[in-house]
């Protein structure tokens, strides 16, 4: 290999290992996004405490609520005397639903048409409508529990089954848990952040400095600088891909379904996008704070308009335009389907194919920029 | 616009050139003309035969470059620093620890190899910077302003490696003499290109080139240039200087006056030394000043940079 790039290589490799805060973003920053987004993103509502208000006091009223107690959306918190209490508990935000129980609970249920009152907290509308669900599909359930007891009862032994029943398959999340959602997003993130926020600072500190000065009167070419610059990030990019992926995979228990080397050549493909800007950043910034904030600038976009937390479909038509120029949307599609899905390249082609695209376009206009700008 | 018009060097092997002018006169903006950092819209830069703009790799690695401001990585130590400089300039693997010790004693950073960059002294660092320009052994060697904001006694001993540089070259020891084989000291050193805003320094060069608003408006030894302002610069010493100072100005004869301490320089016109001495004590005396000694006075190279810096 080139000995002038293996120089800048290795001189750029010394810089980073002497540089904490540099090593605190490569190690320490993904597992932290990591665990952060993995653990507080997630719309899997559990245990939202419940007040309840139990007028009937009957045994009838009791195995209602045991049926509210089985199921693991709720959590009985608080037992309550009166309306007003169960008021104060939900604007304190102590109780996030509750239950009112009517004094004839009992003899009504007996005559067929039991009614009860279920409160929810809607001020947040992700977790009330899971909760809503929740509190709708307990009821129903335990109404059919009643029915088939009746029918048992009274002698008819036939057995009774409701009309229509939807046999659901979830596939490739069964359990539905966020974090095999997230976590791949992650990957994403990190690639992109890191990638660029470290191409940004190192080239700009170069300038700041006034260290580029002397290099460009060397016989050093324009794209071994390049090339001599970026190699470290791109090394450290996969170092980062095969961490997150791997506590992704132990420890939230992530799958990895997909060829595990497409994963990592189709992330190096997407780092190269987080590169560019990261050098275009670089051609406009003439401080490391400038060359960070303005990553932060079209780091933002990418996250929320790439499905990286809301769907695109939910999105007004103009947004899901716009997220079309986001090469986050990409990667998000692509590494969801090889972690989740296991499908193979024919799949998602068009996805690959618009990453690349985007690659190779930011990078060449900012090693033309870059090179503009030495001369 | 132009930050640099029409100036035209020529620098020999063996030879210190000073380029001197105010701030702002386009003394870093012609030598980044030169090393290639700029690329001027005519004209053009040859170093050792080779055009900057078109043989720009054999002409980067004739000449050693050392830029205004101190480009070290201070994250590196002193030996990092050099080694890298040596590596991408072209020095093999074999060749620049051997290298790299030899121009780290030249400058006497031997005993620091371990130290970070950043953790050097002032005149340390310009010492590191000049062993980083110097490692591949280059025919020329371009400082852009090394010595401002360095104290007296670096500046001093910053002079001496440029004058041991040029006069006696490395002091090679013979087993490292022709490694790369671009060193060529026996054929009379290196050509060394130093601005500098002292005059003090521009006296100690072979010859000076005067930078004002991008030209060059003279060039010469320090000696010739001083002679140009021969028998027209009077020295005054007395009291009140401001007196002094004032009735020297009404005299049509006096171009300038300056104060250098305790004393004026007064430059007077061309052939009206005799004049001015003459009749200005009595001036003085008349005014109610007092005249310790008014002699003329062989000039200085500042009383030159004076007059060619007000010249049109």
């Amino acid at each position: 290999m080139n000995s002038r790039l293996l120089s800048i290589i290795r001189k750029e490799f010394i810089q980073i290992f002497r540089d904490t805060r540099t090593l605190v973003l490569i190690l320490v920053i993904p597992i932290m996004q990591l665990f952060l987004l993995g653990y507080s993103a997630t719309n899997d509502v559990r245990n939202v405490p419940l007040a309840v208000l139990d007028r009937s006091r009957s045994v009838e009223s009791r195995a209602l609520l045991d049926s509210y107690r089985a199921a693991d959306y709720f959590r009985i918190a608080y037992a309550v005397d009166s309306e007003t209490e169960i008021e104060t508990l939900i604007m304190s935000g102590e109780a996030r639903a509750a239950v009112i129980i009517p004094p004839d609970y009992a003899q009504r249920l007996a005559d067929g048409n039991a009614q009860i009152a279920f409160i929810l907290d809607g001020s947040d509308p992700t977790s009330a409508s899971t909760a809503l669900s929740a509190a709708q599909l307990i009821g129903q359930a335990h109404s059919t529990g009643i029915l088939m007891q009746r029918f048992e009862r009274s002698g008819m032994n036939l057995r009774v089954q409701p009309p229509v029943e939807v046999r659901t398959t979830v596939w490739f999340n069964p359990d539905l848990i966020s974090a095999h959602f997230m976590i791949p997003g992650v990957i994403g993130m990190i690639l992109y952040a890191i990638a660029a926020i470290l191409t940004a600072t190192s080239v700009v500190r170069e300038r700041e400095r006034g260290t580029i000065e002397q290099l460009i009167v060397t016989p050093i070419r324009p794209w071994e600088l390049i090339v001599g610059k970026l190699m470290p990030y791109v090394l450290l990019g996969f170092f980062n891909t095969i961490e997150v992926l791997a506590v992704g995979h132990w420890w939230f228990g992530v799958p990895i379904r997909g060829d595990l080397g497409l994963i990592i050549l189709l992330s190096g493909v997407f780092m190269v996008t987080g590169l560019g800007i990261g050098l275009l950043a670089s051609t406009i910034a003439n401080t490391q704070q400038e060359a960070m904030l303005t990553v932060w600038m079209t780091l933002l976009p990418s996250i929320f308009l790439s499905g990286f937390f809301f769907p695109l479909e939910a999105m007004p038509k103009i947004l899901q335009w716009i997220s079309y120029l986001m090469p986050l949307r990409y990667y998000l599609v692509i590494i969801r389907s090889l972690l989740l899905k296991g499908v193979g390249l024919d799949m998602i082609q068009l996805d690959v194919l618009a990453m690349t695209l985007f690659a190779v376009g930011i990078m060449t206009l900012a090693a033309l920029r870059f090179r503009k700008r030495l001369d | 616009m132009h930050a640099v018009n029409d100036v035209s060097l020529n620098i020999r092997a063996g030879e210190i050139y000073g380029l001197v002018g105010a701030d702002g006169a386009g003394k870093t903006t012609t030598i980044r003309l030169l090393v290639g950092a700029l690329k001027a819209d005519a004209g053009d830069v040859k170093i050792c035969g080779y055009d900057i703009n078109k043989q720009t790799e054999q002409a980067r690695s004739q000449f050693g470059y050392l830029s205004q401001r101190f480009s070290l990585y201070e994250d590196l130590t002193v030996l990092e620093n050099i080694r890298f400089f040596a590596e991408v300039r072209g020095l093999k693997a074999n060749e620049w620890l051997p290298r790299c010790m030899e121009i780290l004693e030249f400058v006497g950073l031997e005993k620091f190899t371990d130290r970070k960059a950043g953790q050097l002294s002032g005149g340390m660092k310009q010492k590191l910077g000049l062993a980083s320009a110097l490692v591949t052994k280059p025919r020329v060697l371009l400082l852009d302003e090394p010595t401002t904001g360095v104290d007296p006694v670096t500046r001093q001993d910053f002079w001496q490696l440029v004058i041991k540089l040029v006069s006696s070259p490395l002091h090679l020891s013979p087993n490292l003499g022709n490694l790369g084989g671009r060193w060529r000291g026996g054929e009379g050193g290196v050509a060394v290109l130093i601005s500098t805003p002292y005059m003090d320094e521009a006296s100690r060069c072979h010859r000076v080139g005067f930078m004002k608003d991008g030209k060059l408006i003279a060039e010469d030894t320090p000696s010739n240039l001083r002679a140009r302002l021969n028998r027209r610069i009077l020295e005054l010493r007395g009291s009140p200087l401001h007196l002094l100072r004032h009735v020297a100005h009404q005299d049509e004869d006096v171009e300038d006056v300056q104060a250098f301490g305790d004393r004026l320089h007064i430059r007077v016109g061309e052939g009206k030394a005799q004049g001015v001495l003459s009749r200005l004590k009595s001036k003085i005396r008349s005014a109610g000043g007092q005249v310790d000694e008014l002699r003329p006075v062989p000039p200085v190279l500042e009383d030159v940079f004076i007059a060619l810096s007000e010249s049109k």
